[in-house]
C-alpha cells in the first residue's frame, strides 16, 4: 500500500486565507484542487482524507442520513464512488475488491438499517480473512442509547464478527482512526474493520490533519519466525517419506505464492491447496492435486490422509477441509506457518508451530533444509491416484447440459489471468473442481460463510480491481443470484464487463443434493421452479442476455458474452439432476469420499 | 444434437466422458493412525488426550470503553467455560488488569490466551502459574437472629461486619477460594440471605510480572506489547 506523505496544512497560508487582505484569497475550489488538497473544515472531511493518505482509489456503498456528512466528503475527492443497489453488495464488492488487489477494500453505509445490512458482507469477510474497512453512519452521539430513527448499536452487532471496530467520538480524532482501522484491517491475518461514525462528529469542525495510517502496536504481529521453531521443522521436512504441502489462503495474502511454488518445486514436495488456496499453486503443475476438503479431488484427499509431514501454510483447518478431526492427516506430524498464533493448534494440533509471514517462513525453512527429502516413491503414488480418481464427467446424449462442460467451456475461452467469482453452492463445486486455476487472486468466493449471493457484487468489486485485460466472470447459481440480482442495475450504469454465467438447475441445488443423501429424496423447500428467465431479466436491466440449453449453444454463447464489452448474462440452464462429487460426508474421513450416491 | 457431436465441434479429445471412478472407499487403502478430538495425533505410546484444568490468566489491557464485553464476548461465543472475571485499574494510566478464572484442557486455555491477545486492546495475556497470589472478595447477608454467634465465625474467617440490623447481618470476606468456600458453608447454619462474589484476582509472586513484558507498574511507564517488535 502506497504512502503519501500526508497532505500537511500550512498555518499561515490558511490563516492568510481567513483574512481580509485578498492577498492569500487565491485558495479557490478549482485551484486548490490541481495543487493542494482542500483543507480538512469537519470530521468527514478528515475521514476522507485519511482514506486518501491510505491510498484508497475505490469505496462501495448507499447513502443513508446518518452518512451523508461523508458522503458529502466524498463529492470533493477523486475517489470513486460505486453506489451499490443494497449495502451487501458493497460489503462483497469491497471485500472482493481488495482480495484482488490484495489490500483492505472500503465500504460505507449509513446508521441502521444501511449497517445491519452490512453485516453479512462482514461476517463474510471475518470468516475468509479479508481486509474490509466498513464505515458507517450513526445517530448523534447525544441520541446514542435513546432507539433514535435509524438507531443501531452497530459496534455491538458488529464486535463478533470484526477484527475490531471503532466507535468515533471525537472529530479531532476520527481521520487518524479511520487511518488505523484501514492499517489493521490490512495488517497481519487482515480481516474486517469497522468505524462507526455519529452524525454530529462527522459534522463536528475540525482543521486536524489525518496522519499516515498506523496500526495500534498491540497489535503488531510477529512477521519473522523462530530459528529453533524453523529448525525443527526443517529436520521434520528431511526426514518425510510422504511429505505434502497444504496452501491455504493465508498463502495468498501473504503474497507468497512464489515462495510456496519455489519450495514445493525445490524439494519435489506435492502440493494440495485448500478453497481458498486456490490459485496460490498452478492447477496444471505435475505436483498440484488441486484442493482437498468436502468436495475437493479425490486424489488430494489420497494425499492428505497418507502423507507422514504435513506442511501447512495459512490455513485454520475448516472443517470442510478437514472432515472429522480424528481421521484427518492421521498418520502426519504437522508443521503449521501462520502469523496468527491463534490457529497454530487450534483445530489439528501441530506438531511444528511456525509463527511467521508465509513468505519470510518458507525461505527460511528452505535455507535450514540440509538434505532433500526423498520423494520419489511418494510423487509416483500421487500420480497414480490422479489416474486412479480421475476429475471427470458424464456427458450423456439423453441428459440435459453438464454444469461441468459449461465452466471447461468459459475457462477455455478466457486467460489464465481471468478472475472467477461465485455464489454458495453446487455450480461453486463446479468452479473450483473444473476450472483450472494457475494464478493468485483469481477465484474470489465465499468460503467460510458460505454465503449465496456473493457471486454478483463480488464481481462487480473484482472488476473495479483487476487490470483491463483480466476477464471477470462469475459463475452462479439460479438461487444465489437472485439473491443480489439487483446489483446488475450498478454493472449496467457502471458498464462494467463482466460475465454472469448461470448454472441453472432450477434447485437450490446444494440442499437438494443433501436431501438425495440424507433426507430420502424429501425436496423439501429446495424447487426453484419459479425462477425468473435470467437472460430476459438481463435485458430488463440493460444488460446482455443468453439462455443456451444445448451443448453445441455453449461456445457461441460463451464467446459472445465474453466478447460484449458490458456486463452479460448466459443463463445456462443444465441437468437439474447433477451431484457434485467427490463428496466426503461432513464429519466423515476424507479417504473416504464417494465418487456417486450410492457410496455415501 | 447430441452431446458427443457437439463436443466434437470443440475439440478433438475423447468423448464422451464416463463420470468419476475409482475403487469403493472401502476398497482404499486407509492408514491406522487416528488423532483424537483435539486435533493430536495419537502416539500408540502415550495418548494424549488433555482433561480439564483451572487456569487464572491475567490480562493487561487499555481501558477503552467496551473492553469488557469484547473480552467476555470472545470467551462465550468461542463457548470457553469461564468461572470468574474481574477487572479494575492499575497505577498506569489508561490500562486496567483483568483476571479470569477459566476451566478447559490445556489447549483450550492456551487458545484463550492466543484469542484474547489477538484483541487490539490487549497489551499482554499470561496464565499464572500455581506460586500466585490471589484472592477473592465476598459478601454475605445472613439471618441476624444469632448476632454473637455470627460475629464468632466473622472472627474466624477473619472477616468483617458491614451492616448489622435487627434481622440481617452484612459481612465481607476475603481470601482464596478455599477458604471462602469453607466460609459460607460455616454461615449456612445462619440461614444465608444473599451473596456477592467478586471472582478471583491475582498477582504473580515477588519479582515475577505478573503477564509477560511487564514492568513494575510504579513508574507509570505503559507496558510494551509481548509481541511487539520495534
Ligand atoms: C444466504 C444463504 N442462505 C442459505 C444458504 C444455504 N444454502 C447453501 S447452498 C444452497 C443452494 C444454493 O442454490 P443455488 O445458488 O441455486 O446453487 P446450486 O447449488 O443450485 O448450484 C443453499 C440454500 C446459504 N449458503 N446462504
Amino acid at each position: 500500500m502506497s504512502e503519501p506523505a500526508p497532505p500537511t496544512r500550512d498555518d499561515d497560508e490558511a490563516d492568510g486565507a481567513t483574512d481580509a487582505t485578498g492577498e492569500s484569497e487565491p485558495e479557490s475550489e478549482s485551484e486548490s484542487e490541481s495543487t493542494d488538497p482542500t483543507p480538512v473544515t469537519t470530521g468527514a472531511s478528515s475521514v476522507i482524507r485519511a482514506l486518501e493518505n491510505a491510498g484508497v482509489e475505490a469505496a462501495f456503498g448507499v447513502q443513508g442520513g446518518a452518512i451523508m456528512p461523508i458522503y458529502d466528503a466524498l463529492y470533493d475527492s477523486d475517489i470513486r464512488h460505486v453506489t451499490m443497489a443494497h449495502e451487501q453488495g458493497a460489503a462483497h464488492a469491497a471485500d472482493a475488491f481488495g482480495v484482488v488487489r490484495n489490500e483492505p477494500g472500503v465500504c460505507l453505509a449509513t446508521s441502521g438499517p444501511g449497517a445491519t445490512n452490512l453485516v453479512t458482507g462482514i461476517a463474510d469477510a471475518n470468516m475468509d480473512s479479508d481486509g474490509v474497512l466498513a464505515l458507517t453512519g450513526q445517530v448523534p452521539s447525544g441520541m446514542v442509547g435513546s432507539d433514535a430513527f435509524q438507531e443501531t448499536d452497530t459496534i455491538g452487532v458488529t464486535t463478533p464478527i470484526t477484527k475490531h471496530n471503532y466507535f468515533a467520538d471525537d472529530a479531532d480524532a476520527v481521520g487518524d482512526t479511520v487511518g488505523e482501522a484501514f492499517a489493521l484491517a490490512g495488517e497481519g491475518r487482515p480481516g474486517p474493520t469497522l468505524v462507526d461514525l455519529p452524525k454530529d462528529v462527522t459534522q463536528g469542525g475540525t482543521d486536524r490533519e489525518p496522519g499516515p495510517a498506523e496500526t495500534p502496536k498491540t497489535t503488531t504481529p510477529k512477521t519473522v519466525p523462530d530459528d529453533d521453531a524453523v529448525a525443527a521443522a526443517a529436520r521434520a521436512i528431511e526426514d518425510a517419506e510422504r511429505p505434502l504441502m497444504l496452501l491455504g489462503g493465508g498463502v495468498i495474502k501473504a503474497d507468497a505464492a512464489e515462495e510456496a511454488r519455489a519450495f514445493a518445486r525445490e524439494f519435489g514436495i506435492p502440493v494440495v491447496t485448500t478453497m481458498p488456496g486456490i490459485g496460490s499453486f498452478p492447477e496444471d503443475d505435475e505436483l498440484c492435486l488441486s484442493w482437498a476438503g468436502m468436495h475437493g479431488t479425490g486424489y488430494a484427499n489420497m494425499a492428505v490422509t497418507h502423507t507422514d509431514v504435513l506442511v501447512a501454510v495459512g490455513t485454520r483447518f475448516d472443517d470442510r477441509l478437514t472432515g472429522g478431526i480424528d481421521t484427518f492427516a492421521p498418520e502426519a506430524e504437522v508443521v503449521h506457518i501462520d502469523i496468527d498464533p491463534a490457529e497454530i493448534s487450534k483445530n489439528v494440533h501441530a506438531d511444528y508451530p511456525v509463527i511467521g509471514d508465509a513468505g519470510n517462513a518458507l525461505d527460511a525453512l528452505s535455507s535450514e533444509i540440509a538434505a532433500d527429502p526423498d520423494t520419489e516413491e511418494w510423487r509416483e503414488q500421487c500420480l497414480t491416484w490422479k489416474d486412479e480418481y480421475p476429475m471427470d464427467y458424464a456427458t450423456p446424449e439423453d441428459e440435459p447440459l453438464k454444469p461441468q462442460f459449461v465452466v471447461e467451456c468459459l475457462d477455455e475461452a478466457t486467460s489464465d489471468r481471468a478472475i472467477v467469482t461465485s455464489g454458495v453452492g453446487q455450480h461453486q463445486m463446479w468452479a473450483a473442481q473444473y476450472w483450472t486455476f494457475t494464478e493468485p487472486r483469481t477465484w474470489v468466493s465465499s468460503h467460510g460463510l458460505g454465503t449465496m449471493g456473493y457471486g454478483l457484487p463480488s464481481a462487480i468489486g473484482a472488476r473495479l480491481a483487476a487490470e483491463d485485460d483480466q476477464e471477470v466472470v462469475c459463475v452462479d447459481g439460479d438461487g444465489s443470484f437472485l439473491m443480489t440480482i439487483q446489483e446488475l442495475s450498478v454493472a449496467v450504469r457502471e458498464e462494467l464487463d463482466i460475465t454472469v454465467a448461470v448454472l441453472n438447475n432450477e434447485y437450490i441445488g446444494m440442499v437438494r443434493q443433501w436431501q438425495d443423501a440424507f433426507f430420502e429424496g424429501r425436496h423439501m423447500a429446495a424447487e426453484y421452479n419459479w425462477c425468473p428467465e435470467f437472460d430476459k431479466l438481463a435485458e430488463a436491466f440493460g444488460a446482455r442476455g443468453w439462455r443456451v440449453d444445448d451443448y453445441d449453444e455453449v461456445a457461441d454463447a460463451v464467446e459472445e458474452a465474453i466478447d460484449y464489452d458490458g456486463p452479460s448474462v448466459i443463463d445456462f440452464h443444465i441437468d437439474p439432476r447433477e451431484n457434485v462429487y467427490p463428496m466426503v460426508a461432513s464429519g466423515g474421513a476424507n479417504g473416504k469420499f464417494a465418487l456417486s450416491e450410492d457410496q455415501l | 444434437m447430441s452431446s458427443e457431436d457437439s463436443q466434437a465441434n470443440n475439440s478433438d479429445e475423447e468423448i464422451p466422458k464416463h463420470g468419476l471412478q475409482g475403487p469403493h472407499p472401502d476398497e482404499r487403502p486407509h492408514p491406522t493412525g487416528r488423532r483424537n478430538s483435539q486435533g493430536i495425533r495419537i502416539d500408540p505410546e502415550v495418548e494424549a488426550e488433555h482433561s480439564p484444568r483451572r487456569a487464572v490468566i491475567s490480562a493487561l489491557v487499555e481501558d477503552e470503553p467496551g473492553v469488557l464485553s469484547r473480552v467476555s464476548g470472545l470467551v462465550s461465543r468461542r463457548q470457553f467455560n469461564i468461572e470468574s472475571l474481574t477487572v479494575g485499574p492499575t497505577t498506569v494510566d489508561g490500562h486496567s488488569r483483568l483476571t479470569m478464572v477459566v476451566e478447559e484442557p490445556d489447549p483450550g486455555i492456551d487458545q484463550i490466551e492466543k484469542q484474547l491477545a489477538k484483541l487490539k486492546p490487549v497489551i499482554a495475556v499470561g496464565e499464572l502459574d500455581d506460586d500466585m497470589v490471589r484472592t477473592e472478595l465476598v459478601l454475605l447477608k445472613v439471618e441476624g437472629e444469632e448476632p454473637d454467634k455470627v460475629h464468632a465465625v466473622t472472627d474466624m474467617y477473619e472477616g468483617k461486619t458491614l451492616d448489622a440490623g435487627p434481622r440481617t447481618i452484612t459481612v465481607q470476606l476475603t481470601g482464596d477460594e478455599q477458604k471462602i468456600d469453607d466460609a459460607v458453608d460455616a454461615f449456612r447454619q445462619f440461614g444465608i440471605i444473599e451473596i456477592a462474589r467478586t471472582g478471583q484476582t491475582a498477582l504473580a509472586r515477588g519479582d515475577q510480572a505478573t503477564v509477560p513484558g511487564e514492568e513494575p507498574g510504579t513508574s507509570g511507564e505503559p507496558t510494551t506489547p509481548a509481541n511487539y517488535d520495534d
